[in-house]
């Protein structure tokens, strides 16, 4: 081979003051360090106070959000089936339920926000769309029962999620809405968990989020735009769901995944962005879902390294003849490319079913220390980081990541994890979840023995 | 997902609709919320008003310039009301309005909340109506949200949209270097150079670029080795050609070349560990390198590393993966799992 060089580059003086990026990400870091540094200089019985989930306090924030929001909610209005599945999800994570009373209220309430042509509106009299059917959908799965999984109008929902069903693949949010990587989840996984998925909804889905897979590995909102983890998770969780996520670049998805964790244990949600809480779920349930992926992973790891091992006999055989392998590599590329299964109703059940024993990719003892220590507020409801207010929307996705990581080693999705697998107390167990939909594993159970049973 | 939330701006002195007389032969309707409902918001008697009355119009589907002056007074209470939004669409077109009014009635609402779908979405809207007169606005638009936020997602996407749709890409690029210029951790300027470089009509494509973005980018991750973005770049410079990418000499130079510094070399390692799985073949200066960087403790877990061929590369990227698992503790797990998965021809 030929001898390698080293460039000489003298590079330019660092500038005298830090970028704006390193000033903000240094803050929260001596923000977070602070907190780590204070609980490792407490003693022992105290750590265990500071570790503990206030579960209680937690349900009551949560659960008065139920009957009572101040008129600050007004600019939310437009999203309150979202607000019922923060509140309800996150208290099924809790492992507990309402009472009836209220079960029988949300049912009326998510019933008025039906649309007589389908779907979920934000709010009484406004249009549907598919992120608050989404919400709607999976507040009424976690509320369970007959009564409201039967209030749910599947057909006229799938009439509306082919009316916002593009050529290109994309879902429109709602009539002539904006198109993203998020619509595509939210429809697709709404239309698996009911059981009304179908060829039609599938088609071109899959083309339209690879392209939205950057450069970088993550996944964005739209093709072109910044890998992102909310729409890294929704674009990979769409892709299993229609059985096509061997066609992501699922090597570098994984790089770009992980190391979106950083010093501070917690994920931020993209490259140098600042760590937030409800990346625990998004960029936590991406690492989950990935993990549940290994022989796929695995296998488009193999094919990599066989192609460029046999190009690289061609590279070293172009020099002796001078001729160009570049078209068999590419032919033997696009051979190595396989359809899966087109059986995309039971992958979702088959997911957590065929559960194969893995060890997680990320660090989820670390993440949990993040989400106890920075992102939990002790009188109640979670948070981005520290210094930020607590909101429904953080509670519910920082318990969720919370869940994702005490059941990462378990061989069954609801097996209890071993004590020293949970951070903290034992108590702070929550309930498992199923991680393509985020629903809690027994009601996701029984909405799919209500809705795939032939009656 | 950013979840914007920040209350729009009250109207100081501002007269009730039931007291105004264009309104007089409106009857409200109220919200079908149900005897009991639940996460039920305390809107304030002004929200409540003016939901009502858009309710009515809206019911009634009336275009009118009375209904289309309620929806900017519905959308300040709520800027996220997606059908407040879409009802103003109806209305813009059925009245013909100057969409350049439009832009301007956006812009004052960006002021108070910019991180809503809706608002971008109306946006979006109202350029793609105007056409190629909306380049200069659009580009002045998000330059000047970017200017406070350079990373603002919603404002990147809207310009990549702007770009592709009504032109303007001859300065794109400058852009980009003035923004990494002033961050060089700015991962949306990034992505952006990247969107440019391989869609710009004007720049002849990623391959056409590679020579002089290499370039640029090599003097960004020496300036900054600890900088995830310049080095996701590199990589993607050579997106679909993984050959070029191994056979690069430029990309394991710099790799050496921070190697040696022996600090923030998490990023060069990673690379060179792909790198050998994609067939490279480390040679003796980027195995003295590497060695540099064991520890006493290390040596005694590795395999022995004398041997040559195709075993020396397999222990070189079992090297890379140690010592990564003890200078990068939060990606332990995923250092072991790239060991446990290193190709058998490595």
């Amino acid at each position: 081979m030929s001898e390698e060089s080293e460039r000489e580059t003298n590079p330019p003086p660092p500038p005298p003051c830090p970028t704006v990026s390193q000033r903000e990400q240094w803050m929260v870091e001596s923000q977070v360090f602070q907190i780590y540094q204070l609980f490792a200089t407490i003693p022992r019985n105290a750590q265990t106070l500071m570790l503990e989930l206030q579960r209680d306090n937690h349900m009551q924030y949560v659960s008065k959000g139920l009957r009572h929001l101040s008129s600050a909610f007004s600019v939310l209005d437009a999203n309150r089936p979202w607000l019922c599945y923060w509140i309800f999800h996150s208290i099924a994570l809790s492992g507990e339920s309402v009472d009836d009373e209220l079960e029988d209220n949300a049912i009326d309430f998510l019933n008025r926000c039906q649309d007589p042509n389908g779907g979920y509106a934000g709010g009484p009299g406004q249009m549907p769309h598919i992120a608050t059917t989404y919400a709607a959908v999976n507040s009424l799965i976690t509320l369970g029962g007959e009564k409201s999984l039967a209030s749910i109008n599947r057909d006229k929902l799938y009439g509306f999620l082919r009316r916002m069903k593009q050529p290109n693949g994309g879902f429109r949010m709602h009539d002539e809405g904006e198109i993203d990587v998020r619509a595509c989840y939210t429809a697709i996984s709404v239309a698996s968990v009911l059981n009304i998925l179908d060829d039609e909804l599938i088609q071109n889905v899959g083309d339209y989020i690879i392209s939205c897979q950057t450069y970088e590995g993550g996944i964005a909102g739209e093709p072109g735009s910044e890998a992102h983890g909310g729409y890294t998770f929704c674009g990979l969780a769409t892709m299993i769901l229609i059985g096509e996520v061997n066609h992501l670049d699922l090597p570098r998805l994984v790089d770009w995944v992980v190391f979106r964790q950083g010093k501070e244990c917690g994920f931020q949600g993209r490259t140098n962005k600042l760590v937030d809480g409800c990346y625990s779920f998004w960029q936590g349930g991406a690492v989950a879902l990935l993990q549940r992926l290994s022989s796929i992973i695995n296998k488009q790891m193999e094919e990599t390294s066989q192609i460029f091992a046999v190009s690289y006999v061609s590279e070293a055989k172009e020099s002796l003849d001078g001729t160009s392998s570049h078209a068999t590599c590419r032919g033997e590329h696009e051979g190595t490319s396989e359809s899966s299964s087109s059986d995309f109703k039971n992958i979702a059940y088959k997911f957590i079913n065929e559960w194969r024993a893995q060890e997680p990719l990320f660090h989820s003892i670390a993440l949990q220390q993040y989400i106890l220590l920075c992102a939990q507020e002790q009188e109640g409801g979670l948070r981005d980081k520290p210094g930020k207010r607590r909101d429904h929307y953080h509670t519910c996705y920082c318990l969720s990541g919370l869940s994702l990581c005490q059941y990462s080693w378990s061989k069954h999705p609801d097996s209890p994890p071993l004590p020293n697998l949970v951070l903290g107390p034992y108590s702070n167990l929550l309930e498992p979840i199923h991680p393509l939909f985020n629903v809690v594993l027994g009601r996701y159970r029984e909405a799919h023995e209500f809705f795939f049973t032939e009656s | 997902m950013e979840s914007g939330s920040s209350e729009g701006e009250e109207v100081q002195q501002r007269v009730p609709l039931r007291e105004r007389v264009e309104w007089s032969d409106v009857t409200p309707v109220p919200q079908n919320d149900g005897p009991n409902p639940v996460v039920p918001i305390q809107y304030t008697e002004e929200f409540s008003e003016v939901m009502d009355y858009f309710r009515a119009v809206y019911l009634t589907d009336e275009r009118s310039p009375r209904a289309l002056a309620l929806t900017a007074e519905a959308v300040q209470f709520n800027s996220g009301n997606y059908t407040v939004w879409h009802f103003r669409r109806l209305l813009l077109e059925s009245l013909k309005v100057d969409l350049n009014d439009e832009l301007e009635f956006v812009e004052r609402m960006a002021a108070g909340n910019s991180k809503n779908y809706q608002m971008w979405h109306h946006r979006r809207w109202v350029a793609e109506k105007l056409g190629p007169e909306a380049r200069n606005n659009e580009l002045e638009f998000t330059k000047k949200i970017l200017s406070v936020d350079a990373k603002h997602y919603h404002a990147w996407s809207h310009r990549q949209w702007a770009l592709q749709t009504l032109g303007g890409w001859e300065d794109e690029l400058n852009y980009c270097t003035e923004l990494l210029k002033e961050d060089i951790f700015n991962n949306s300027a990034w992505n952006q150079r990247y969107f440019v470089i391989t869609r710009s009509p004007f720049l002849g494509g990623l391959k056409a670029m590679r020579e002089s973005e290499v370039l640029y980018t090599i003097e960004a991750i020496i300036a900054y080795p600890e900088n995830e973005s310049s080095w996701r770049y590199l990589r993607g410079l050579y997106k679909g050609e993984t050959t070029s990418w191994v056979n690069d000499p430029q990309v394991s130079s710099v790799c050496l070349k921070i190697l040696r510094t022996k600090s923030n070399y998490v990023f060069a390692l990673s690379t060179i560990l792909d790198l050998i799985c994609f067939g490279y073949q480390p040679n003796e200066d980027i195995r003295d390198a590497i060695d540099a960087l064991k520890t006493a403790d290390m040596d005694k877990q590795d395999l022995d590393d004398d041997e040559k061929g195709e075993q020396q590369n397999l222990n070189i990227a079992r090297n890379i993966c140690s010592i990564l698992k003890q200078v990068d503790p939060i990606r332990t797990n995923y250092w072991i799992w790239r060991k446990s998965r290193l190709p058998l021809s490595a």
